[in-house]
């Protein structure tokens, strides 16, 4: 049994995540909640195990690929700040932000942040350039067996080359951020997190 | 100095004395004939309506609340498919292409699974609304004053200094009088004497128990009560269910033989009315464990069959998946659902967490067990549906009538990994949408 979660979490914690990402009081103490029923060994920090161990996460074809973006590189822990930072990409963006004056830049959960997120997704050595192979990789986690090589691989050429303007058979971030400029990403990559 | 104490010795154990025989007038008056005839005073539901007005003082004692019920909006009255999603999210076009927002689908639905996600809050026990003066059920609530304080200590002491040892003894008795008695009746030549009294036995120990754990127990259908040569399924949230049915029927038990106290128990009963046990190396092969459960349900003078289903304990908040091995025996299934309240205290079992004995520690510790059983009308397989098909309607009654969520997936993901097959279907899903069906495939 032992104390609870939130007894844990300071005050001072709190403010300080407020401030950055921009969640709510009441917010932050559910998702500590929810960090701490996941996090199995107790010890103040997920691994990798943890998040495997949600069964709807397990079958996503992409969960290795969302899991891996909750750590940084190199680490095999996150803690709770990382995770917060982590799911403060996809508070939705409200008119008026709360957290306009971030002297770090733009809010986390801004469109090209949430953009960013994405990008990461397909960008399997975090060198910002999406290769067609890394595409590939990617489009077969999301097919499994069910597709032929060369059908994917014909899918992958022929969107390398709808997004690439400058010709390297790379997509950079910037292409990438071309291609959806028509898409509702706002929308897309939000959660409708409750107060 | 001896002459001193000499006449404070005697008052002492002359006090003990009194206060024993007293102690135990009361609970023969009280509590063991009631069970024995199957009557009751009615003096728990006059506790449970005490505790009641307890509880709605703690409430306005609190300064503030906190309501756990969601954290995400999950959009549940608009749950589109994969392929509606996403084709949705591509401004509506059918055309069968990959689009690099296919991702968003994947990405929002791994995190919202992240954030709040139907499986894992199953297997610890459900958070209140407000606290009801255990520790053990104290999350969020700050601000606590002195008087709530005052409560809560008054609390421990009547449960742990006066009720806790009341039941101890009632659970020692009630143990006690069903290994002594069922193996007397043991004694008796097969026939309908030795059934009756078998019955009789059986019930008035389990009714001892149930006062040895203050539950109070609301039976709502019992003409649907099960009958001879059916088997009874319920949902199932901790051991106690057994004990929870078993006051009110007689039922075959079935389960695997044990050492220790509880194999004691087995051995005992079997000897007064056949239940089945299965040995350890036996409980993998499931042509037998079905092939005794049908030689058991076909004989008609045996009792129903009480099965648990899901395998395993989940926390009253859901129904999941249902084991077909019961269902492929067919024979008429009395379906029962049973729902705690957990205000009162929570039977949800966390095997993980706790062992047996701390777990009955914190039953008989609690201030009482509420639930209500509700006896389902039976239910048999249907023409062309199949033992799968037909465990899953089986279950959305009990899920319905308890109201409890029902849910597809196995309560073995309490401890094992979900199966591999479910990632694939999803892939085979998407694969769908990007070449179509085989009918329009175009070929690039």
């Amino acid at each position: 049994m032992g104390s609870r979660a939130s007894s844990l979490l300071r005050e001072e914690d709190i403010e300080e995540i407020k401030k950055e990402t921009g969640f709510s009081h009441s917010q932050i103490t559910r998702l500590y909640s929810r960090f701490h029923s996941l996090d199995k060994g107790e010890n103040g920090a997920l691994s990798r195990e943890d998040f495997q161990r949600i069964p709807e996460l397990a079958i996503n074809p992409l969960g290795d690929r969302i899991i891996n973006a909750f750590f940084p590189e190199g680490e095999d822990q996150v803690n709770f700040r990382g995770f917060m930072r982590t799911l403060a990409h996809f508070r939705p963006v409200e008119d008026n932000e709360k957290n306009k004056d971030l002297t770090s830049g733009e809010p986390l959960n801004s469109r090209t942040n949430k953009l960013h997120f994405a990008f990461q997704l397909y960008d399997l050595d975090r060198d910002d350039k999406i290769s067609r192979d890394e595409l590939l990789q990617v489009l077969r986690m999301m097919v499994g067996v069910n597709i032929s090589d060369e059908q994917l691989g014909s899918i992958a050429d022929r969107t390398i080359q709808e997004a690439d303007t400058n010709g390297d058979m790379c997509i950079s971030f910037s292409e990438f951020t071309k291609v959806l400029e028509k898409v509702d990403v706002e929308q897309k990559m939000s959660i409708r997190f409750l107060h | 100095m001896e002459s001193y104490l000499f006449p404070f010795d005697s008052l002492i154990c002359m006090l003990l004395g009194i206060s024993f025989t007293v102690w135990f007038t009361l609970l023969l008056v009280f509590i063991i004939v009631p069970a024995i005839f199957g009557v009751s005073f009615g003096i728990r539901r006059l506790y449970m309506k005490s505790l009641i007005k307890l509880f709605e003082v703690s409430e306005l004692m609190l300064s503030f609340v906190n309501h756990f019920d969601k954290i995400i909006e999950k959009n549940w009255f608009k749950l589109m498919s994969l392929e509606q999603e996403i084709q949705e999210m591509r401004r509506g076009s059918a055309e069968p292409e990959f689009d690099m927002s296919d991702i968003f689908y994947f990405c929002r639905r791994g995190v919202e699974s992240i954030v709040d996600d139907e499986v894992t809050k199953r297997f610890t026990a459900e958070e209140l609304e407000s606290w009801n003066l255990l520790t053990r059920s104290n999350y969020n609530f700050h601000h606590i004053s002195t008087r709530l304080t005052a409560l809560w200590g008054m609390g421990v002491l009547i449960r742990y200094g006066f009720l806790l040892p009341l039941r101890v003894t009632l659970a020692f008795t009630g143990v006690g009088l069903l290994v002594v008695l069922t193996s007397i009746v043991g004694l008796f030549p097969n026939g309908r004497m030795k059934n009756y009294l078998s019955d009789k036995v059986h019930l008035m120990c389990y009714r001892i128990c149930i006062r040895a754990l203050t539950a109070i127990i609301t039976y709502h259908d019992s003409e649907n009560k099960p009958k001879n040569g059916g088997i009874c399924v319920a949902n199932h949230t901790s051991p106690i269910d057994v004990i929870i049915l078993a006051s009110d029927g007689c039922y075959a038990m079935v389960g695997q033989v044990h050492g220790g106290l509880m194999g004691v128990i087995q051995r005992a009963m079997v000897k007064a009315c056949p239940h089945i046990w299965f040995e350890r190396s036996e409980v993998k092969d499931r042509h037998l464990v079905a092939k005794r459960l049908s030689d058991h349900v076909a004989d008609e003078s045996k009792l129903p069959i009480l099965i648990f289903p899901e395998g395993t304990c989940i926390n009253n908040t859901s129904v999941m998946m249902f084991k077909k091995g019961s269902f492929e025996i067919g024979c008429t299934v009395y379906p029962v659902a049973i729902k705690y309240d957990p205000r009162f205290g929570d039977a949800f079992w966390n095997s993980s967490k706790f062992g047996m004995v701390n777990y009955l520690l914190h039953m008989m510790s609690s201030w009482a067990i509420v639930c209500s059983v509700w006896y389902l009308p039976p239910m048999s397989r249907m023409e062309g549906e199949d033992a799968v098909q037909f465990a899953n309607r089986v279950k959305a009654a009990i899920a319905r009538k308890g109201g409890l969520a029902d849910l597809l997936w196995d309560g073995g993901l309490k401890r094992g990994k979900v199966k591999e097959v479910f990632k694939e279907e999803q892939q085979k899903l998407y694969s769908k949408v990007l070449v179509g069906s085989s009918e329009d495939r175009s070929r690039s």
